[in-house]
């Protein structure tokens, strides 16, 4: 079950000469190296990926018995919907926040280096005020990542779109929308006076009275 | 353990370079992921790629590292989730009935299956609220591993060798598979079926596809897991601040993006912000099957309440609306028909008839396949037993067929085991906490069996057929 390609298996070892072992003549070449040319990676990656396979597939024959298109629809529309569209979503309103608050975060006008070492260069102020907004990015985006993550995984009884919730439960539905609301508004809240405080305590400061005058 | 062991450099030293050139002698972590491809390529294709556009993806702290934390919390989640799930399927009792059987075409993958027990009581109860609440709360820990690794998805060339197509289509079942199993568990517990078909076919064979797939994955990508979780020291990660945090040494896994922009966000905040994710759904969720007064802590759990007050006042998951139980079903004229099948011994009683039998008391949950739990109720009624031995089956009685004035719907019907039936807290339920079954819990009178799913214990009784395990035997 080991797939360690053979140069893997002491990296300590291994001194930067890639493509050292490919400069011998085919003739000299082991079987399983051969093999490794023409498909790319061990004879183990393919017997592990021929028995997932074998699994899958019998599964997956009868996942499809019934109704094989819509099945196949969700499966694969899943990992699409996840991929181009949930994931470029949320990348896209991190981005939009960042740039509202200016933030050097992973907008285009940042830096390209990956560290910046804070103090070599800026002033006091100016590195304040970025620590600030870097803080506001935060109190922003973790409550909104947590109410939208509850939107998420709640979205059938948050939505009422088509349950039959309360005819099964004897329950009413109606209280999701108004609980999530209110915990949202708790999330935001809550991070908005732990914010306040940061601030409060970072004006506080002493010789550090920077911060509000820009 | 002090100091980590790639320290971030000094803040009083040079600035590193934007990207870590090509040539740069190989990390402890640089082995992770290496493509044979990308090994051969030769000096001038590899400098022609390094200035190609790298694409959007610019978070500094996507790496193998932090791809490996997730991934081992996900190593140890899903397994879990796929044995509770497996029991959850035992205990249908599938292989007993084609009543008890929503997957008939299940093959091999029925190969464990094994007579469900009847103890101890809390069996079903415990694994199917494990299965249910660890599911939601892995739920950010499954989309913080897929943002993780998200630029592989759009990694070019395509296909690269004959592995690569194949390790891709392997993605695409774990990918795919991974999210349709957590699609179609979070939409069923909220008893929305919009899903194409029933849900146990669709959830069991789902599983052994996503299963397929996760059992591949780990063999291919566990090696590299240990490596790179040992190339960076876990507390140390937990110590170090976003002005601190640098983007993973460059390799060739694809994860470490080639242009990273400044962080904004530790490696600790990330793994917080993933926790917090685990913890506000635990929160929301998990009351719903712990019970008691935390019950209505699960603010957005399906069954966070009770539906009423009261000895009946416990959750519900079928209606007698629902069911369409008709007031003529469950009156005066109600009679329980219990057959001994094979022997012609056939009884009828009324609802005074049971009354007048031997009543027993056992204090049992109703445990929900939907994750959802009662505590444990004071079901008074008559033993299954005991109603055996009315039709002859006196000692070692066999498996019963329950039937319900339920006309149609799924599980109006069970077949139950001699295990089950042989227990003595197996009842035919009368009363619950010291009162008459309301309508939705059963009345006149319902099955209660330890560690049965709750959709076992059927309600509205009017038929037993002892011996039997489906319609139409010794009527």
């Amino acid at each position: 079950m080991n797939d360690r390609p053979p140069h893997a298996r002491t990296p300590s070892s291994r001194t930067p000469t890639p493509g050292s072992r490919d400069t011998r003549s085919p003739r000299t070449r082991s079987p399983a190296a051969r093999f490794r040319v023409v498909y790319g990676a061990s004879p183990a990656h393919l017997l592990v990926l021929l028995a997932s396979f074998a699994v899958c597939g019998y599964a997956a024959a009868r996942l499809l018995q019934r109704d094989w298109f819509d099945v196949a629809k969700w499966v694969v529309g899943a990992a699409l919907l996840h991929d181009l569209v949930l994931v470029p979503l949320y990348a896209v309103a991190d981005w939009v926040l960042h740039r509202a608050l200016r933030t050097p975060g992973p907008g285009p006008s940042a830096p390209p280096a990956p560290h910046k070492p804070s103090g070599a260069t800026e002033d006091p102020p100016a590195r304040d005020r970025t620590a600030l907004r870097i803080a506001a990015v935060h109190h922003i985006r973790v409550p909104v990542f947590l109410s939208l993550l509850l939107l998420l995984v709640y979205w059938p009884l948050i939505s009422r779109v088509r349950t039959h919730y309360a005819q099964a439960t004897g329950l009413d539905p109606g209280v999701f929308l108004g609980r999530w609301v209110l915990i949202t508004a708790g999330l935001l809240g809550a991070s908005a006076l732990l914010f306040a405080v940061r601030w409060w305590r970072m004006t506080r400061r002493p010789g550090r009275k920077g911060l509000t005058d820009r | 353990m002090d100091v980590p062991p790639n320290p971030p450099p000094e803040p009083s030293g040079p600035h590193p370079p934007a990207g870590p050139p090509p040539e740069q002698p190989p990390h402890r972590g640089a082995a992770f992921g290496r493509a044979p491809a990308a090994r051969a390529a030769p000096p001038r294709l590899a400098g022609l790629v390094s200035r190609l556009p790298a694409g959007p993806w610019r978070s500094p702290l996507r790496g193998p590292w932090l791809t490996s934390v997730f991934g081992l919390v996900l190593l140890v989640g899903i397994p879990v989730l796929f044995v509770t799930g497996l029991l959850s399927y035992a205990a249908y009792n599938p292989n007993l009935s084609p009543i008890n059987d929503k997957t008939p075409g299940k093959g091999l993958l029925g190969f464990y299956l094994f007579a469900w027990p009847t103890r101890p009581y809390w069996l079903y109860r415990v694994d199917q609220g494990v299965h249910v609440t660890l599911g939601i709360v892995l739920v950010p820990v499954l989309l913080a591993k897929l943002w993780s690794v998200v630029p592989k998805l759009f990694a070019l060339p395509p296909v690269r060798s004959p592995a690569h197509a194949l390790d891709r289509l392997s993605l695409l079942l774990l990918v795919g598979g991974g999210l349709f199993e957590f699609v179609t568990g979070a939409l069923n517990v909220q008893l929305d079926y919009v899903f194409p078909g029933s849900f146990y076919p669709l959830h069991f064979y789902g599983a052994w596809v996503f299963f397929g797939a996760v059992a591949a994955h780990v063999a291919l990508r566990l090696p590299r897991t240990v490596r790179a979780l040992r190339s960076r020291d876990f507390r140390a990660e937990l110590r170090t601040s976003t002005s601190r945090t640098v983007p993973e040494p460059a390799d060739d896994s694809g994860l470490v993006s080639t242009h990273p922009a400044r962080p904004t966000m530790s490696r600790r905040g990330a793994l917080g912000m993933v926790g917090l994710g685990s913890v506000a759904l635990f929160v929301v969720t998990a009351g719903q099957s712990i019970g008691g007064p935390l019950r209505r802590t699960a603010l957005l759990a399906p069954h966070g309440r009770d539906p009423g007050s009261g000895p009946n006042g416990f959750p519900i998951n079928k209606t007698a609306a629902l069911a369409h139980i008709r007031a003529q079903d469950v009156g005066e004229g109600w009679r329980l028909v219990v057959h001994g099948d094979g022997n012609g011994r056939r009884v009828s009683l009324t609802l005074a008839d049971v009354r007048a039998l031997a009543q027993h008391g056992s204090a049992l949950p109703i445990a929900c396949v939907e994750g959802w739990s009662t505590d444990n109720q004071h079901w008074e009624g008559v033993r299954l037993a005991d109603l055996a031995a009315l039709v002859g089956h006196h000692a070692d009685p066999p498996g019963v067929f329950v039937e319900s004035a339920q006309l149609s719907g799924s599980f109006r019907a069970v077949a139950l085991r001699a295990n089950q039936v042989r227990d003595a807290r197996s009842l035919l339920a009368l009363r619950v906490n010291g009162a008459e079954l309301s309508h939705d819990h059963g009345y006149p009178a319902r099955v209660i069996v330890p560690d049965a799913p709750g959709v076992m214990n059927t309600k509205w009784v009017h038929r037993l057929t002892f011996g039997a395990t489906t319609f139409g035997a010794d009527t």
